[in-house]
């Protein structure tokens, strides 16, 4: 099967390469906003977490005896790199980046066979370990110092940060609305109290919060998610389908009992939720192959992240969700089947609506 | 009308407008004619003339044999040179029997049958008609025309279908045949639609032919013929898929392994309605088509009528020759034609275009992995998950792959084309198919050869239970025999004891 005997012989200029950096493309709003806003250390940790997984990468494809430049050039290292990097805190250190590169491209990747092969989301792998592994350096946040005001860490400055750990880190950071809720409704709180001094709506959907590097700005994740769209790089089922299922079981939750609940607008602006309904939960590998599975996948992922938001111990949900769902994709696979043309839903043949068979004796 | 739609497809570009605006022109008589016996689905016809004979135009010079063959006749005056095995216009380049014709130049014709009227002409006359002069589909199906005529025999028939979609890129030959030669084209398709008795007939041509269109219409304008409409459809490939084209204009979706017929409609290509009036009102048998010739290495290109065994190459000289050496020749279009293996190979019924695709390329970089991105199942008009069976295939899994749909496919190339692994997935499923067939075959002999065995052994243990019931018969019979001696002994000895005793009595 070499040589190609069989149509078409046209190609629509479709390539791996071309997909993934348009989901680069549609990430640059979003990366460039949180590089501003956490300054020279984050930029560190992005150069740091990217060239790493490069470079994991091409061990992996020398380990594995694949050619190393088109599968390097193909951009799906790049962009693991790169959508890990969204993910971390941005003043992190630099292992952290460079550890989670490598559980991300060794472990998640290439240990299941590489390109296209691995059943779990390389980058919500490399979080989870990082989060349960090193839990103090990836819950510290900081409040945006963007590069244009007055205190924030210069080049060298910045470099050090990442480099050396915190230069007067502690005295800034803190926890993510979403962590902060969670710890003061532990501590008999309502919510309504700690939202009226913790949580902006404009702030929020603009992005000016502490959190991760890539994730806070829910409009820039939309900017980008709208132009995938378009680009029909992603169909809309997986994040229509994840932020309905957030937006019904919060908004029911929250009406019962708004002391205790969180509503859709929190929910919808703070975590990694929409950056994760269109840049990570859209995975092609990960997520089942079918638009009505597609569907399932994207509820599923978003009423665990609403459960596990709002019942677990964890502050912030959607990678564990992201993960969980990964898992069950090849089921829905297995049970929801595309629709065959001339076949009903179970894969028989159509009985025939107005037979027009002559009987024998005509 | 109201247009229904279909799932998935893609929009190539048409690349039409190389050759849409070239009228269709005739070529000089080559100096040798190739006539392959098999030009249609079926059994190749059987030769009825031998090297060295002297035929006319139109002469018959091979019989249709078995159910879906096609007579093929000669395509011009000439000399029988040879009939042998010669490079045939397929993939595989492997030869078939050939009928080698030097034309004479005279163009004589031969007798040909007379008209007949397309009006009053009994309709299984119609029909008759047309599988005597070898018209067989030519939208590329190459299904003898004459049994799709019949139809009506075992089908109470709704509507009849022109498709005129021309729905590959480049090609344009069924695009200048109806602004051409729109009038005998549409009494093609009135013979076609009083054989088959449909009450309604549709020309469906795409979008990007408004010029057909316009003259078609303006035809039935005039005549008022309000049975046949002409109808736009999307220019979205494949379009031209017989249940595609019929799910776009009825809204019904012919079941999985039926016909169209099963749901009372039936397609014919334009191409085949026009080779009809030729054969009803001229008794012209198939001995010619139109063909596109484009593709970025053709010098010129345009749409030619050519006779039937002409060789490509002269084709190809006579449209302006290559530009340069092209990157693939192909046989049809683009999506769903075959490599041209050489350019000895002939013309036959089958073949609409003859593409010289590109500038030739160094080695195309292999595949890179499936990344799951089913943009292959979003265009695939079947609904099928081609990433899906191309991975079970891979894992050598044909059964696994039948079950979600590979004997669905119907080869179309939608998925192959916007693939951005650039995975061969078209050549999976030929492959997958063509082995499962084998499969079938191989399973088929292997049931055959055990019925036989199984039968032996039947007949082998009756001949030895009949053999053991005889020899048991033979024993029982001696036993018997033995017994009836025995007792016949006894009864002598009781005879001859009774007589002692008498004897004794008495004595006493």
């Amino acid at each position: 099967m070499t040589d190609v005997t069989s149509g078409p012989f046209l190609h629509s200029g479709a390539s791996v390469s071309r997909t993934m950096g348009l989901v680069i493309l549609a990430l640059v709003p979003s990366t460039a906003f949180g590089l501003y806003l956490y300054g020279w250390p984050a930029i560190t940790l992005f150069v740091v977490t990217i060239s790493s997984a490069l470079l994991f990468e091409a061990i992996a494809l020398k380990l594995a005896g694949k050619p190393i430049l088109p599968f390097l050039t193909d951009g799906s290292g790049l962009l693991t790199g790169w959508l890990l990097a969204m993910t971390l805190p941005p003043w992190a250190p630099w292992w952290i980046g460079l550890i989670g590169s490598m559980i991300a491209i060794l472990l998640a990747k290439h240990a299941f066979g590489g390109l296209g092969q691995n059943i779990f989301n390389p980058a919500m792998i490399a979080r989870t370990v990082l989060l349960i592994s090193f839990p103090v350096q990836m819950t510290q946040f900081l409040p945006p110092l963007p590069l244009s005001s007055a205190n924030a860490p210069g080049f060298r400055e910045g470099i050090e940060v990442v480099l050396t750990g915190h230069a007067g880190l502690d005295a800034l950071s803190g926890a993510s609305l979403l962590g902060s809720i969670k710890t003061q409704l532990g501590q008999g709180e309502t919510l309504p109290s700690i939202l009226a001094s913790l949580f902006d709506m404009r702030d929020a959907a603009i992005g000016s919060i502490a959190g991760s590097m890539g994730e806070t700005s829910a409009l820039l994740a939309l900017l980008g998610g709208l132009f995938l769209l378009i680009t029909r790089v992603i169909s809309w089922h997986i994040p229509v389908s994840m932020i309905a299922a957030m937006v019904a079981l919060s908004t029911l939750c929250h009406s019962l009992n708004p002391d205790l609940y969180l509503g859709p607008d929190v929910h919808l602006l703070s975590g990694a939720f929409l950056f994760s309904a269109f840049f990570i939960a859209t995975d092609y590998v990960t997520a089942p192959g079918t638009d009505r599975g597609k569907i399932i996948f994207g509820a599923g992922i978003g009423m665990l992240t609403f459960v596990i938001r709002t019942w677990a111990a964890y502050p912030e949900g959607v990678a564990f969700a992201v993960l969980l769902m990964n898992a069950t994709a090849p089921l829905i696979d297995a049970y929801v089947r595309p629709l065959i043309y001339g076949r009903t839903r179970k894969g028989t043949p159509l009985s025939y609506p107005d037979d027009h068979t002559k009987g024998p004796t005509s | 009308m109201k247009l229904f739609k279909i799932k998935g497809g893609i929009h190539p570009k048409g690349r039409k407008e190389a050759t849409s605006n070239k009228a269709i022109q005739s070529i000089p008589l080559p100096t040798m004619l190739r006539i392959p016996l098999q030009q249609h689905i079926g059994a190749p016809a059987t030769a009825l003339v031998e090297k060295g004979d002297l035929v006319k135009k139109g002469q018959l010079l091979a019989k249709a044999r078995g159910a879906v063959s096609a007579n093929i006749h000669a395509p011009t005056s000439g000399r029988i040179i040879a009939i042998g095995r010669f490079i045939a216009p397929h993939a595989s380049g492997l030869p078939g029997t050939t009928i080698t014709l030097r034309p004479d130049g005279e163009e004589a014709w031969a007798d040909r049958p007379p008209p007949l009227d397309p009006d009053t002409a009994p309709v299984d006359e119609l029909a008759k008609r047309v599988a005597e002069c070898g018209i067989v589909g030519l939208g590329g199906a190459t299904f003898p025309s004459g049994v799709k005529l019949n139809l009506r025999n075992r089908y109470d028939l709704k509507l009849l279908v022109i498709n005129a979609a021309e729905c590959e890129p480049y090609l344009t030959c069924d695009d200048r045949l109806m602004r051409e030669r729109a009038e005998d084209v549409l009494t093609g398709v009135r013979i076609m639609a009083r054989t088959l008795g449909v009450e309604r007939v549709i020309v469906a041509i795409e979008s990007n032919k408004p010029e057909a269109a316009k003259a078609l219409r303006t035809i039935t304008k005039a005549s008022g013929d309000d049975k046949i409409s002409i109808v736009e459809v999307p220019a979205r490939y494949p379009m031209g898929s017989e249940k595609h084209l019929v799910q776009t204009l009825t809204g019904k979706e012919t079941p999985a392994r039926a016909l169209t017929a099963d749901i009372g409609v039936v397609v014919h290509n334009v191409a085949t309605a026009y080779a009809i009036q030729q054969a009803v009102c001229h008794g012209r048998p198939l001995i010619s088509r139109i063909v596109t010739l484009s593709g970025e290495a053709m010098a010129e290109g345009g749409n030619f009528e050519v006779l039937l065994g002409t060789p490509v190459s002269h084709l190809v000289e006579q449209a302006g020759g290559l530009k340069h050496d092209p990157d693939r020749l192909i046989i049809g279009g683009p999506m769903m034609g075959q490599p041209l293996s050489s350019l000895r190979a002939p013309i036959i019924k089958g073949i609409n275009g003859i593409l010289a695709l590109g500038q030739k390329q160094k080695q195309a970089p292999p595949p890179m992995p499936c990344i799951r991105c089913t943009s292959c199942a979003a265009a695939c008009p079947c609904g099928l998950s081609p990433f899906d069976m191309a991975q079970r295939i891979r894992s050598d899994e044909l059964d696994s792959a039948v079950d979600i749909g590979l004997l669905d496919c119907i080869g179309c190339g939608s998925c192959a084309y916007v693939c951005p692994s650039k995975i061969p997935l078209v050549q999976y499923f030929n492959y997958a198919k063509g082995s499962l067939t084998a499969k079938q075959r191989a399973d088929h002999k292997q049931e055959e050869t055990k019925r036989l065995v199984q039968t032996r052994d039947a007949r082998m243990e009756k001949m030895r239970r009949e053999k053991q019931e005889a020899m048991a018969r033979m024993k029982a019979e001696r036993a018997a025999k033995k017994a009836k001696e025995e007792q016949q002994k006894q009864a002598a000895a009781a005879a001859q004891n009774a007589d002692t005793e008498t004897k004794i009595k008495v004595e006493a």
